[in-house]
């Protein structure tokens, strides 16, 4: 056993709203920098949707992420054996998106509202190319472009989830009164087994060994993008100006001072959970080569449980702090992905192994149903808790979205969310059925005491409850750097040893 | 006239280039590499990057094969076919680094994205190497069986220099352009340090080959440093 750290974050679907408040939070913090603008490390996609890049889920298109080829996984972008072909491609890259598939950034010309000479006309702010500084003749693309699906079915037609619904199915997006659409908050997922790391020429992007976060080194980056080729989420950007890739830093300067990523911390839906795994690296490519059906069992299975007093025992002759195995056992990652087993990871068919988790939304769901049967449900008929499978649409959509296609992964969370709204509904409101509810709970596996904690940490957690981020001490390795923190002031982590961003010359 | 340009202007170019890398890399490694536009145009790319680079990398390697070996390449073009085989490779190479030299520049003059991230220095080197290349065709076809005299004019020369005793009469009876050939060629190395010229010395990815897929770095596994690269 090879016991390691990660930090992970979770998200609650159903609870999104959309606001961008995260992806705000995000580039205030990080990404306002010249070349960075058109960055969102953090972004919040309309599903069904194109999303940010352009159809950035459509792997034929873009080749991310990784493929199994006789009994050894290789990077899609590969497509051949060795890793020649990369060196091959140095010079021009098929599959890197450009600026396009994300949006050219602009501003507006806001002066001229008040510069303008007196005339017949009002004066106009016109856009702004932030590349070129040019007047552009019509923005068409911008960040959120097709937000809660800008009106038209036109760019959720093109999300790559639709694949294996029927024509009927699809004929929803259409119709108003049957539209169903949730929000996909999303940021790098810091994977156990990170395609970007395993393209990188320059051996420049890596895994940080004590909590798991992959930063790319500024010194190191040698601008030859394969990293964004290769992400299949497409989460590393390329800074066009300085000529270095960037991308998500899951806040580290914030998480080692035990504080919550900005992002998770500004949310407005209270829908982020931040918390430590430990999980067993030895058998990571193992994961990685599951298939489709079974990768998200796999991933459960290397997630080590923190209270065995085995692990513990590991954890400590690793050198691993108590405050970080302390965090492990309250940590809502945990929890929710492993042992309620209701949050699913994003496209694990990728297989980088992705650490960030998603409640599936139950919200489309039951819109469904309840348009479905006329408008309206009956908690108490245990018809509507079964019915859920019936609903085949939305669960597809989901499954081909968190699951790599398995819908029985799907329900199991969803009829677990169910199950849990009907068991704290008896007890606030008491109108469903006793039997109803012990029906509900024990077909689904959950214990009156998990029902409880659930939504004791999904409903009504505290920043305690959702933000379980062990510090790193920093200031107690001495023996690492023996620099006082005083001396090591205005250095920022590995990569870059300069408080200010470089400026590049030539 | 001959010994200032090719006795002595070797010398203080060479300089330039390895005092002028070693302060680049010292202080602005982050600076060192080509900043890539493919991300803002890639269309007119695909036709100027690859047939410039591939064109030109053959180019390179044929000159440096003669630099070390010009007895062999003098062997091998003992049976006239095979120098023909050679020239004419060697000459179709020169095209297609030509082709793509000329579309990226065609590229960096009329693409507007791309026109605001050319520095001075993007338009300097595009002129020295446009030189370059076009002297380097205009040998081959004008002065032919370049392979031959190369290997017995331009390589002991380079040899002379590199013995620090620099024998210009090998040189000073070639014709001009052949000379201009020569002389910015120097040019070019003196440019590496101040320009995008940096990446054309790559000292990184060749390790991609052997290293395994994944980098993982430690703070605190190894006292003696605070960044352990680990492989796994
Ligand atoms: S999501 Fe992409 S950028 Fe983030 S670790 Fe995974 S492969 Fe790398
Ligand atoms: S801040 Fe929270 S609720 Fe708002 S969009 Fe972001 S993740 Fe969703």
């Amino acid at each position: 056993m090879d016991l390691r750290a990660q930090l992970s974050m979770s998200f609650h679907m159903d609870k999104c709203i959309g606001c961008h408040t995260c992806s705000v939070s995000c580039k205030n913090v990080w990404t306002t920098r010249r070349g960075a603008e058109y960055m969102w490390w953090n972004n919040v996609e309309t599903k069904p949707g194109a999303g940010y890049p352009l159809t950035w889920e459509d792997q034929e298109r873009y080749r991310g992420g990784w493929e199994v080829s006789g009994g050894s996984l290789r990077l899609k972008l590969l497509k051949g054996p060795g890793k020649i072909r990369t060196l091959a491609n140095i010079f021009f890259q098929p599959n890197l998106p450009t600026i396009d598939d994300y949006y050219e950034p602009f501003t507006f010309d806001y002066q001229n509202l008040f510069n303008a000479p007196a005339g017949d006309d009002q004066p106009v702010a016109r856009p702004k190319s932030l590349i070129t500084g040019e007047f552009m003749e019509k923005i068409v693309l911008g960040p959120n472009w097709d937000d809660d699906m800008g009106g038209s079915p036109l760019y959720a037609s093109n999300d790559p989830n639709l694949k294996g619904l029927s024509e009927s199915q699809k004929e929803m997006l259409t119709k108003f009164h049957k539209l169903f659409f949730f929000y996909l908050p999303r940021i790098c997922n810091h994977c156990l087994n990170p395609a970007c790391v395993a393209s990188c020429p320059s051996g420049a992007i890596y895994k940080r060994g004590e909590d798991g976060i992959v930063l790319i080194d500024q010194d190191t980056c040698r601008a030859w993008r394969f990293c964004v080729s290769a992400c299949p989420y497409k989460k590393p950007y390329y800074n066009w100006a300085n000529g270095k890739s960037e991308k998500c830093i899951f806040c580290y300067p914030r998480t080692e001072t035990g504080q919550a990523n900005a992002c998770a911390h500004a949310c407005t839906g209270r829908i982020r959970f931040v918390g430590a795994l430990f999980y067993d690296a030895d058998r990571i490519e193992d994961v990685a080569k599951s298939p489709d059906e079974r990768i998200v069992e796999a991933m459960r299975d290397i997630i080590l449980d923190p209270f065995d007093p085995r692990v513990i025992e590991e954890a400590r002759k690793q050198g691993m702090d108590d405050n970080w195995i302390k965090a492990a056992q309250e940590s809502p990652a945990y929890n929710l992905f492993k042992k309620w087993r209701i949050a699913l990871p994003n496209h694990p068919e990728f297989r980088t192994v992705p650490m960030n988790f998603y409640l599936p939304p139950l919200s489309p769901i039951l819109h469904n149903a309840k348009a479905e049967s006329g408008g309206m449900f009956d908690p108490e008929s245990s018809e509507f808790f079964n019915s859920i499978d019936k609903m085949r649409v939305p669960v597809r959509f989901l499954a081909n979205m968190l699951s790599a296609g398995n819908e029985q992964l799907v329900l199991e969370s969803l009829k677990k969310q169910m199950a849990v709204r009907m068991f704290i509904r008896q007890q606030r409101v008491g109108d469903v059925g006793d039997s109803a509810v012990k029906n509900a709970l024990s077909s689904v596996g959950l214990t009156a005491q998990d029902c409880t904690d659930i939504y004791r940490l999904v409903s009504l957690g505290t920043f305690q409850e959702r933000f379980v981020i062990p510090e790193t001490h920093r200031e107690h390795q001495t023996a690492v750097d023996p620099r006082t923190m005083y001396e090591k002031r205005g250095t920022v982590g590995f990569g870059a040893k300069n408080a200010e961003f470089p400026r590049r010359t030539w | 006239m001959n010994q200032m340009f090719f006795g002595a202007m070797p010398y203080i170019l060479l300089t330039i280039a390895i005092v002028g890398m070693i302060w680049r890399f010292t202080t602005s490694r982050y600076s060192w590499s080509s900043q890539s536009s493919q991300f803002l145009e890639n269309k007119t790319l695909f036709f100027g990057s690859f047939p410039w680079h591939y064109g030109i990398i053959t180019i390179l390697v044929g000159h440096i094969i003669g630099f070390f070996v010009p007895s062999a390449v003098l062997a091998w073009n003992g049976v006239p076919v095979r120098l023909y085989i050679l020239e004419l490779t060697g000459l179709a190479f020169g095209f297609l680094a030509l082709f793509g030299l000329l579309a990226l520049i065609y590229r960096r003059l009329t693409n507007a994205r791309v026109k605001a991230l050319t520095s001075g220095w993007d338009v300097l080197i595009l002129i020295v190497l446009l030189i370059q290349v076009v002297t380097g065709l205009g040998n081959a076809i004008v002065y032919r069986w370049g392979s031959n005299w190369y290997a017995a004019s331009a390589v002991p020369w380079m040899w002379s220099i590199f013995k620090l005793n620099p024998q210009v009469d090998y040189v000073a009876n070639l014709p001009l352009v052949t000379k201009v050939h020569i002389f910015n060629a120097m040019i070019f190395i003196g440019l590496i340090p101040f320009s995008r010229l940096a990446h054309f010395v790559v000292v990184n990815p060749y390790k991609y080959l052997w290293r395994p897929y994944q980098v993982v770095r430690w703070y605190k596994r190894d006292p003696r440093t605070a960044n352990v690269i680990q492989y796994k």
